[in-house]
């Protein structure tokens, strides 16, 4: 009886914990979005018609977490199409940013705008950061 | 009706963030029922007679009202659509040019267009039809088009020359583009090869960049440009420098970097240098400065070593279409005024965004006569759209037709609006 009202308890503050963290996450990430993202990307993840693209609803935001992180840490100057769009402007690397910065805003973008995927963690940045190779 | 209402509730709003942006106008514009979405002066009415084109850059009207409209992406196979105008609208009869580009424009019986790297023209019929449209000659071949800044803007001069905007592949000719803290390259090699205007023979087929006259120095981005017809003389709009905050924190604040620097109108000539990347313009001290790439801190400034603007306009509006007025439908202060459409700011977040707007500079004896005013606003919708960048419309090329009326074209939705007066 003890035993399984422990275990309740435990798991009660795992899900607890595990959803304030996503929260600080995306609480921390915005405020590194604001920061750093938001004159190309915009308030809303929008984008810049032709220029810069959106955040909203991609590929490259909610699919390979590694692809993502690497466009973080090397920039992004491909002639790409997104969602039937081109966009002009060159990304900047951002490997200034620490793991834990990274982390967050990957996780705030993932989780802002309408987007719904999984969050980033630092550990994940840390592995791509350690095998990372800039173009 | 539904618009009626809408604006009415919208406009006294969208009119709030202009005021605190630019300088007050001297005209008090009231707001005026039923011009397709827009405000324009008392006597002046709007109209949309076209919409859903694709993305309309540039435009030129014939001498019997027809529209060349030059697409940036190809649409149903067509880069160049021709528009005929009955019964107060305007509509495609017909389309060609496999190529996406910006560059429109009418002269001696030709009509010139330009993609991303070329220059083409097409001759045309007594009508202002194109003759050939499967086969136009090629006059300028091969210019630089690294992804950023690539559109190659056209206008023609009174003696056989064509002028070609070749835009900077950079923001500020940082070691790396757009990043933080990255200084300037070394004398900006770019500068060879772009970031200037080029001039080119009208009539000589296939010119490289070695064929043409390298003719101003240091514009970043020029998308507006218009050959001034009483001063025989090339008028350009310069898109400035963005980012100086996220690039240079310590000398830039977040509101600073929101104004600054200057979008600038230049008169050139053969020989004059702009200064970009090495100086910006401060629209607040009236000043050249250093760029801080290349030294600068926010306070320094620069002496004689290159031309001053003729106008400074707020930051990051971004203007893509100019034209001197030589129309005499629009009252007498218009004549060889400028307008210039401004397709709307990106680069002032997280402040609200502004431009989406045509304004107008008053000229007198080929200067600068008076403060520029907002001639046509409401073009990004309601205060909210404005605000966030999301346009609905945003400006983008500027016409004149043969009557004086004065053409828009919108390059979000793809529509064309014609601007009158006094009908």
């Amino acid at each position: 009886m003890l035993f399984s009202l422990c275990l309740k308890a435990q798991v009660k503050h795992k899900i607890i914990h595990r959803h304030y963290s996503l929260a600080l996450s995306i609480a921390n990430g915005k405020k590194v979005y604001m920061q750093t993202c938001v004159s190309c990307h915009q308030v809303d993840g929008g984008g810049v018609q032709n220029m810069n693209p959106p955040l909203i609803k991609t590929d490259y935001v909610l699919g390979d977490r590694t692809r993502l992180i690497k466009i973080v840490l090397n920039g992004f100057n491909e002639n790409a199409e997104i969602n039937g769009q081109t966009y002009s402007n060159n990304m900047p690397s951002h490997d200034f940013l620490t793991d834990k910065q990274i982390a967050d805003v990957l996780t705030y973008v993932r989780n802002s705008f309408t987007n719904k995927a999984p969050a980033i963690t630092m550990a994940q940045v840390k592995v791509v950061r350690a095998v990372n190779k800039k173009p | 009706m539904k618009i009626n209402s809408l604006l009415s509730i919208v406009l006294p709003f969208a009119v709030i963030p202009a005021l605190i942006l630019t300088k007050p106008s001297k005209s008090t514009q009231p707001v005026v029922a039923d011009n397709a979405g827009l405000t324009v002066p008392p006597g002046f009415s709007a109209n949309m007679i076209a919409s859903n084109l694709g993305i309309a850059r540039h435009i030129a009207v014939t001498p019997n009202n027809d529209i060349y409209v030059k697409l940036n992406h190809v649409k149903d196979g067509k880069g160049i659509l021709l528009l005929h105008q009955s019964d107060g609208k305007a509509e495609v009869v017909g389309g060609f040019g496999n190529y996406g580009g910006t560059g429109m424009y009418i002269k001696d019986g030709y009509l010139y267009a330009s993609s991303d790297e070329d220059v083409y023209r097409y001759k045309l019929n007594d009508k202002y039809e194109v003759i050939d449209p499967n086969s136009p000659e090629k006059i300028v071949a091969d210019l630089l088009n690294r992804r950023e800044h690539e559109s190659k803007s056209i206008v023609l001069d009174n003696d056989g020359n064509v002028y070609v905007n070749v835009g900077a592949y950079s923001n500020s000719c940082q070691v790396n583009d757009r990043e933080k803290g990255s200084m300037g390259r070394p004398g900006c090699p770019i500068l060879d090869s772009a970031g200037g205007i080029w001039q080119f023979k009208a009539d000589k087929l296939n010119q490289h960049y070695g064929d043409g006259v390298h003719y101003t120095k240091g514009l970043r981005n020029v998308v507006g440009l218009d050959w001034n017809q009483q001063l025989n003389q090339l008028f350009v709009m310069q898109h400035g420098r963005d980012q100086l905050h996220d690039l240079f924190p310590q000398y830039y604040s977040v509101h600073k970097s929101a104004i600054e620097p200057a979008e600038c109108l230049y008169a050139l000539k053969e020989g004059v240098n702009a200064g970009w990347p090495f100086i910006y313009y401060d629209q607040e001290l009236h000043k050249k400065m250093v760029a801080p790439e290349y030294g600068g801190d926010g306070v320094k400034t620069v002496d004689d070593k290159y031309i001053d603007p003729t106008v400074a306009f707020p930051g990051h509006l971004a203007p893509d279409g100019l034209l001197f007025y030589t129309g005499n439908q629009f009252p007498e202060k218009y004549k060889n005024g400028a307008f210039i459409a401004f397709h709307g700011s990106w680069n002032r977040a997280p402040e609200p965004q502004a431009g989406y707007f045509v304004v107008f500079q008053p000229f007198k004896d080929g200067k600068p006569y008076g403060d520029w005013e907002v001639f046509a606003d409401g073009f990004a919708g309601t205060a909210e759209q404005k605000a966030s960048g999301r346009a609905e419309h945003r400006p983008c090329g500027l016409a004149q037709g043969p009557d004086g009326s004065l053409y828009v074209s919108d390059d979000t939705n793809g529509a064309i609006y014609k601007i009158t007066y006094g009908k």
